[in-house]
């Protein structure tokens, strides 16, 4: 039984940074390109080349220095971490060890109904490697230098974390922040967000354990299953009689098993050194001031404002701050139209997501569409058109097909709001039913329904149906 | 006595001589190849547009500060399209497809390139013995045993032999712990050694990195400002590269100082030094004194430890910087049958010994457990001996030292690492603490072989030492 053991899960999380060059070379920095189009002399290591780090970079550790609440180091230098590999031309890769550019974080997490604090140690900027892809041909290897130099941000976080939930819950407000700041584009599947698991069991109460790492996990999902797996087989190995070796772990996605990839007495001596092609980084006030602007507002600022001054129900703001362009379609709803905020959300979380997500579209793509969107729904708030009427003319908005005003009049789906005109539809739809106006008067509320909807019925469903409950409400108590 | 460049130009733009007669006598030279002093020589075709332009320029009436003069360039100094192997077996196919920064200066500024001097494997040697295409001869021999061959002293040893043979007006060396300086001593010409900073890295293959530099290895003092004009220049792709200031070298060279000059000699360098060093300091106390330049005994608290702290700083730095030669991506591989193998075979085959003990030197004091005992000791060492050299440039303008221990000796005659190091104990404090050295010919030795002096200035002031080199080679006359 697990139910006394507990797990202890510290994270390393790469972040590629949204640079349009690599870190220390100027060949662009991006995915999808053919193999081996962004290299230069450079990237691929040839004799005498040297690196020149790019200030972006900086910038934007610092920039996530101030939204993961960390102490930015004006000092900081970037080692060489050494070892051979096909991928990585140089023999070393440039990263920071003994002075990293940002040290002594913290983010809040939700755990449960409560919020946890999750300390981070350090983060530190370095090079990434190239791939090895060896599935191609049963003989030899390929490399794809595109991905060398471009540039990571490290984040390494205590072992603060003791639940998948929580790992989770971590990884997506890190990816949160770091999309809101704009320094990576939170893209898990390309790679451009990443984590290694450090985790070893305990039992309540008792000292940290051996952890075992498991490296390069690119999904939530994966994320998931690998931890409670690695969880239950330190379990077992414990309870056999066993101990755990420190390993470095790859996670199998097919099986969804991890298993040992080195064991540490075979793990690398690196010889890390000052790199002596590269100068220490001295940052002063003022450059690490400067930036603090660009940090813009955090999704705890948002929420607070929507909560308190849209008065957006929580359940509906924490969906619309989950992504900053979530929060930029809603914001520039609003600033363009007098409909009320909860009103505009409850259609975007509501109509408008499910529309994007049937149709697999960017946020993004609304952006231009925002004008129409709150036309639609000020002809809604205004009564002018039935909830019904405005789901259905949503799509055509969306798709582009027209203006709310103009589908509306195409459709014929105008609220009848004139009330001598509902009248007299409501008299014909009293005669001969002198029964049921018996059994309203009787006291039978469900009578009223059975009226609106045969006045409905006879609109078209055009009608306003408060307007339409009222007057029968009148003639009906008559 | 060899034409200086400024003779040479004159003569080129008075139509003595042709840009292409100019080339061809140098080229001539370099090609009879006696003392093995190029791996590589360039044709005339694949040089005739640079003649052809040169030529024009000069009919013109506006040549570039060095257009048409022939120069040799150190084999670790990357040359578009040119074969640049760093006398190594692992880089022997290796043909850049870029031109280094300080080569393309030269270039810019007219000079038309003779071919790529021999050196040290990697620059790792200070005898030129090596080089994966054999060691290059001395010009100079003893006079009491003149079959004997002699080194050019190294790395740059082509380099300093080819000058000092008369196959190229000037090289370009580069120096790390004294590559430029030993053998310019040893072959009797002018080594110049730039403050770290001044001449862009970029494009050289890199030893050490904190420690390379390029300079110029010339006949004379005002040639070797003649090179560093062109060369010393701020590169945006250099780190490390300074951006402070540049002044023309050539202006006020020949002037007397307009203060009064103080000159440190270390006493501790002079030690248990032979009479024909000794001599060396006499001679050039004597040739100075008379300009009323003031002499003063100094002494460093630090050179002993200056030979350990190179030797584990210069081969941590190489054991990392020569990892990308792993033949995977150019350079010669050997086949393995893993990819460990194929490591371990084309670094094993492709590395001579030197290289490979330095490799393995500079691995292990990075090494875990031994880091904090080597490299990092190492490194506040290094600190240590910098604040000792700002110690005395404090009191003192220059600092005046034997630029060698010795004479160029016979090739296979030190076989032993360490006597082969301590060839290097005058240049190499001053490449730790990144100060500016030049080594000048001052006299021969009983033996009737060359020996220099080596003038130490302060960070960046290669215009005063070069002022002061120009006035003790007048006044020592070795050149006449």
């Amino acid at each position: 039984m697990s139910n006394n053991w507990e797990m202890v899960i510290g994270l390393e999380v790469h972040a590629q940074l949204k640079t349009s060059s690599k870190l220390f070379s100027s060949s662009p920095n991006q995915f999808g390109s053919e193999p081996n189009e962004n290299v230069n002399f450079i990237d691929s290591g040839m004799p005498g080349m040297l690196p020149v780090m790019n200030f972006g970079c900086i910038e934007m550790a610092i920039k996530t220095g101030y939204a993961l609440n960390f102490k930015i180091n004006k000092y900081s230098v970037f080692e060489r971490k050494n070892y051979f590999y096909p991928d990585l031309p140089q023999g070393y890769q440039i990263s920071q060890f003994e002075f990293p550019i940002l040290s002594e974080g913290y983010i809040n997490i939700d755990s449960g109904d409560n919020q946890k604090k999750i300390r981070i140690e350090r983060a530190h900027l370095e090079q990434d490697a190239g791939k090895s892809i060896h599935d191609i041909d049963p003989k030899y290897s390929f490399i794809d230098l595109n991905r060398v130099g471009t540039p990571l941000l490290e984040i390494v976080s205590y072992p603060d974390l003791s639940s998948a939930d929580e790992v989770i819950n971590y990884m997506s407000s890190l990816r949160q922040l770091l999309m809101y700041i704009d320094v990576c584009d939170g893209n898990m599947q390309e790679g451009s967000l990443r984590a290694d698991v450090n985790l070893s069991v305990r039992k309540k109460g008792q000292e940290l354990g051996t952890r075992c790492e498991i490296k390069n996990l690119n999904s939530f999902k994966f994320i998931k299953q690998a931890i409670e797996y690695e969880f239950q087989r330190q379990i077992n190995i414990i309870d056999g009689g066993g101990e755990i070796e420190q390993n470095t772990m790859l996670f199998d996605t097919s099986t969804g098993e991890t298993r040992a990839m080195r064991s540490k007495e075979f793990s690398h001596d690196y010889r890390y050194f000052p790199d002596p092609d590269l100068l220490p980084v001295n940052l002063s006030q003022e450059q690490i001031d400067k930036i603090k602007p660009l940090v813009g507002e955090l999704p705890q600022d948002k929420l607070n404002k929507y909560l308190d001054n849209y008065s957006l129900d929580k359940d509906i703001a924490k969906i619309i701050i989950a992504e900053k362009q979530n929060a930029n379609l809603f914001e520039k709803m609003i600033s363009e139209s007098t409909v009320k905020p909860k009103f505009i959300a409850a259609w975007l979380v509501g109509d408008i997501f499910a529309f994007i997500k049937e149709n697999n579209l960017e946020v993004n793509s609304l952006n231009d569409k925002t004008k129409d969107i709150t036309d639609l729904l000020k002809l809604i708030s205004d009564d002018v058109i039935s909830n019904k009427a405005g789901k259905e003319i949503l799509p055509k908005v969306l798709n582009g097909e027209g203006k709310p005003s103009e589908l509306v009049k195409e459709l014929g789906l105008e609220q009848v709001s004139d009330s001598g005109e509902l009248e007299k539809i409501i008299d014909e739809a009293l005669v001969g039913e002198e029964e049921n106006i018996l059994k309203f008067q009787g006291g039978s509320d469900r009578v009223l329904g059975y009226f609106v909807g045969k006045c409905l019925k006879a609109t078209k469903g055009k009608g306003n149906p408060k307007l339409i409950n009222k007057i029968l409400l009148e003639k009906l108590k008559k | 006595m060899k034409n200086s460049i400024s003779q040479i130009k004159k003569a080129l733009i008075e139509k003595k001589i042709s840009v292409g007669e100019l080339y061809d006598e140098y080229l001539a030279k370099a090609k009879s190849g006696n003392n093995n002093s190029f791996n590589l020589v360039i044709d005339r075709e694949n040089n005739i547009s640079s003649i052809n332009d040169s030529q024009n320029r000069y009919d013109n009436g506006n040549p570039l500060p060095l257009d048409g003069i022939p120069l040799g360039i150190k084999d670790l100094f990357c040359t578009k399209g040119i074969r640049t192997t760093a006398s190594s077996k692992i880089l022997s196919n290796y043909i850049p497809n870029y031109e280094s920064f300080v080569t393309q200066q030269l270039l810019n500024d007219g000079s038309i390139f003779i071919g790529k001097n021999n050196c040290d494997e990697f620059a790792m040697g200070s005898s030129n013995e090596t080089s994966y295409f054999g060691p290059v001869i001395n010009p100079w021999k003893n006079k009491n045993s003149q079959k004997d061959n002699l080194v050019p002293g190294g790395s740059s040893g082509g380099s300093a032999a080819a000058v000092a043979e008369g196959s190229c007006v000037a090289s370009m060396g580069t120096d790390t712990g004294g590559s430029i300086r030993q053998p310019a001593s040893l072959c009797g010409i002018v080594g110049l050694k730039p403050t770290f900073g001044s001449c862009s890295r970029w494009g050289i293959v890199a030893f050490a990195s904190s420690l390379d530099q390029a300079g110029p290895l010339t006949n004379c003092v005002e040639d070797a400002a003649y090179v560093l004009n062109s060369i010393n220049k701020h590169d945006f792709n250099d780190s490390t590269s300074s951006n402070h200031q540049r002044e023309d070298y050539l202006v006020d060279i020949n002037n007397s100082f307009e203060k009064k000059i103080k000159i440190g000699i270390p006493s501790d360098y002079l030690e248990d030094v032979s009479d024909d060093i000794l001599n060396q300091i006499d001679n050039t106390k004597k040739a100075l004194s008379k300009h009323g330049i003031e002499f003063v005994d100094v002494k460093f608290k630090t050179t002993e430890y200056a030979l350990s702290t190179y030797y584990i700083l210069a081969p941590a730095e190489a054991s990392s910087n020569l990892a990308r030669y792993d033949g995977i991506r150019y350079g010669v591989r050997e086949d393995g049958e893993s990819l460990d193998d194929i490591y371990l075979n084309s670094r094993t085959k492709g590395f001579g010994d030197e290289v490979t003990r330095r490799i393995l030197i500079g691995a292990y004091v990075l090494s875990a457990g031994y880091y904090d005992a080597y490299y990092r000791q190492a490194q506040k060492v290094r600190r240590l001996i910098k604040n000792d050299f700002q110690r005395i440039l404090n009191e003192v303008d220059f600092i005046l030292t034997p630029t060698t221990p010795n004479e160029a000796f016979k090739i296979g005659d030190k076989l032993d690492p360490i006597s082969m190091y301590k060839n290097d104990i005058y240049t190499v404090p001053t490449s730790l603490a990144g100060l500016p050295g030049i080594s000048i010919p001052s006299g021969l030795s009983k033996n009737g072989l060359p020996l220099g002096v080596q003038f130490i200035g302060n960070y960046f002031e290669e215009k005063l030492l070069l002022q002061l080199a120009a006035l003790a080679e007048k006044e020592l006359s070795f050149n006449e």
